[in-house]
């Protein structure tokens, strides 16, 4: 399986507190990868990590076989690299629509682009995606105005705009009413096979986790735990002795 | 860009008055032509200010720059400038029409280019800062350079510099700069409302609103703030020449470095109108003129305390500013939305 991305080593370090130590893993081209761990174990930091927000003490990070780890957020995000955000960031003062529209690729975006209009193409697809996250009512609506579930739906709509190659969710059903929930893992599930999108995920939801993720890793205490399919993960006891805190 | 037929008689009747305004209150023409200057300052603070959400305290010094910049070209086309600026006045300028003009335009337009200069460079320092250090940083940038110019012999340092006088009747040079004013603050007021409707302004509010996502989603940030910076440079290079030869003398301190009587209002008319909004900042210098000419009329002696107070009241109590208050209370009137539609609520995904 070639590797989109891969995690060599990685340690990084906040002052006094190691929030990450020696970290190797893979995340497989065009496959949903999961990463699990207690709270704190170090799983946004690695995120962090690997899109460039912070620099790493040791290691290297590799995408689609080039070093990144001394790009920066922008840079990365260009190469086709997305993340969303735990606390779920959009713009909002504007609306959803605005929000989409922004969300272009800028990889190609030169000083004719900036400088025009949307185009026609665009906008339907922004219409199209808002539609797919089951915002479209709401897309004249200011982003800020909606509720966390739905703020957290558009970003994944605006990085789905993005056409990444690879999308890092930082807990995407968090705060997603329950009841909506097997939509949405049917949306990843959806980003992942129709647009190809490769997704590497945080989540607490054990049953989406397993239930989205063909490989999942597990953090615990700053190291990888565990790796392995849903049902070794569910099996290993580290990780259940992880999560029920018996360290 | 369409325009309904309301905004075309809006348009109309703000031509028509403006147009006859200087022959019909022709006792007020200087304080008509400043009000264009603050409408000027207003809209291109607002872009630095209101739509990509950095608070300039420092726009004032590409006014003070183009002033300069301007007066040099000027009299260097004709003169030695460290020996006119040494002679402290007693060299007169003698042009010819053509000659005060060709200067004036040439001047002008190097003021333009040469305030957009300095702001690319200075963007380097200064988008490195982020919200009341950029504001400080920018307010530091203004101070030291009318310190700076004021040290400067070559442009007369704390002396200034006398420029040429309008050639012609009195009268016609106050109306020469009252439509000078006046087509520098229409060519800003249309340039931002074009590029407020392009990507540009859609990636400035979402640098406004957060800028590490905009960041995290690829956006070019600083590109787009260099150049909202220089923009506003070049607008501020153009009303600062022009500025220096409407008041036929420029000084450091008090005409081209202006921060209290110039470069903090450039701030509180944008908040007073609504910041980050078309209008706002049109409504806001309107106001804000209106009230410090009849406190100057009425409370002089108090006029700075009067200010002070509408100062500190609008940055308390009315942060956003008046159409930013008739934006919530009529939103349908601004195309914003507050309820989903639920006629194509079925577009939904199931
Ligand atoms: N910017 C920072 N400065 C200092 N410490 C930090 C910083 N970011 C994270 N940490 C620390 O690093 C450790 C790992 O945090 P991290 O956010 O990566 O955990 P997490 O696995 O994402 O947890 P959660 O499930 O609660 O989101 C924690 O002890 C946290 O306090
Ligand atoms: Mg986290």
């Amino acid at each position: 399986m070639a590797a989109m991305i891969e995690v060599r080593n990685v340690s990084k370090a906040f002052g006094g507190v190691q929030a990450n130590r020696g970290i190797s893993l893979d995340v497989a081209k065009g496959r949903i990868t999961g990463l699990i761990g207690p709270n704190g174990s170090g799983k946004t930091t690695l995120f962090n990590s690997i899109v460039g927000y912070h620099p790493i003490d040791e290691g290297s990070i590799k995408f689609e076989g080039r070093e990144i780890s001394k790009l920066r957020v922008p840079q990365i995000a260009r190469l086709g690299m997305l993340r969303t955000f735990q606390q779920t960031r959009i713009y909002g003062k504007m609306n959803c629509i605005k929000n989409m529209l922004i969300s272009v690729p800028h990889r190609s975006m030169g000083l004719v682009e900036i400088f025009g209009d949307h185009s026609a193409q665009e906008l339907e697809k922004a219409e199209h995606l808002l539609e797919f996250v089951g915002l479209y009512a709401k897309r004249k609506l200011q982003a800020g105005d909606l509720s966390f579930g739905q703020q957290k739906l558009l970003e994944f709509a605006m990085a789905l705009m993005n056409q990444p190659q690879i999308l890092l969710l930082d807990e995407p059903t968090a705060g997603i009413n329950p009841t909506l929930i097997n939509g949405l893992i049917d949306r990843l599930k959806r980003a992942n096979t129709e647009f190809g999108i490769t997704l590497f995920v945080i989540e607490h939801n054990m049953r989406v986790i397993m239930n989205l993720a063909e490989n999942i890793y597990c953090l615990a205490h700053s190291e990888l735990l565990a790796e392995g399919s849903p049902e070794t993960i569910q099996k290993d006891k580290r990780v259940i002795d992880a999560y029920l805190g018996a360290h | 860009m369409s325009i309904s037929r309301r905004t075309l008689g809006l348009y109309g009747g703000i031509a028509i008055a403006s147009l006859v305004a200087p022959f019909v209150f022709d006792t007020y023409i200087s304080q008509l032509t400043v009000l264009w200057v603050m409408v000027l300052f207003a809209i291109t603070w607002d872009a630095m200010g209101g739509q990509m959400g950095y608070n300039s305290l420092g726009n004032i010094f590409f006014f003070g720059a183009g002033m300069y910049i301007s007066a040099v070209v000027q009299i260097g086309l004709h003169y030695d400038v460290a020996q006119y600026t040494a002679a402290y006045g007693a060299i007169k300028v003698d042009f010819t029409q053509a000659q005060y003009h060709v200067g004036l335009v040439l001047g002008t337009i190097v003021a333009a280019l040469g305030s957009v200069v300095l702001a690319v460079v200075l963007s380097w320092v200064v988008f490195g800062l982020r919200g009341p250090y950029f504001a400080i940083g920018t307010l530091g940038i203004a101070l030291a350079a009318g310190e700076l110019v004021g040290a400067w012999e070559y442009v007369g340092a704390g002396s200034g510099i006398s420029l040429p006088v309008f050639p012609g009747e009195p009268e016609v040079g106050e109306r020469f700069f009252y439509f000078a004013f006046f087509i520098a603050a229409v060519l800003s007021f249309f340039f931002f409302r074009w590029l407020y409707g392009t990507r540009f302004g859609l990636a400035i509010n979402a640098i406004r609103d957060d800028e590490e996502k905009a960041e995290a989603m690829g956006i070019r940030t600083m590109r787009y703030k260099t150049i909202t910076w220089a923009l506003s440079a070049f607008f501020l290079g153009i009303c600062g020449s022009l500025f220096g030869n409407y008041n036929i003398f420029i000084e450091p301190l008090e005409v081209a470095f202006a921060t209290v009587v110039f470069g903090i209002p450039m701030v509180v008319m944008a908040l007073l109108g609504g910041k980050g909004t078309l209008w706002g900042p049109v409504i806001g210098a309107i106001l804000y003129h209106v009230i410090k000419e009849a406190t100057w009329k009425y409370f002089l002696g108090w006029q700075w305390v009067a200010l002070g107070l509408l100062i500190v009241v609008t940055v308390v109590f009315f942060q956003q500013g008046i159409m930013g208050w008739a934006q919530d209370k009529w939103p349908e009137l601004f195309g914003i939305e507050v309820e989903e539609d639920s006629a194509e609520g079925d577009r939904e995904a199931a």
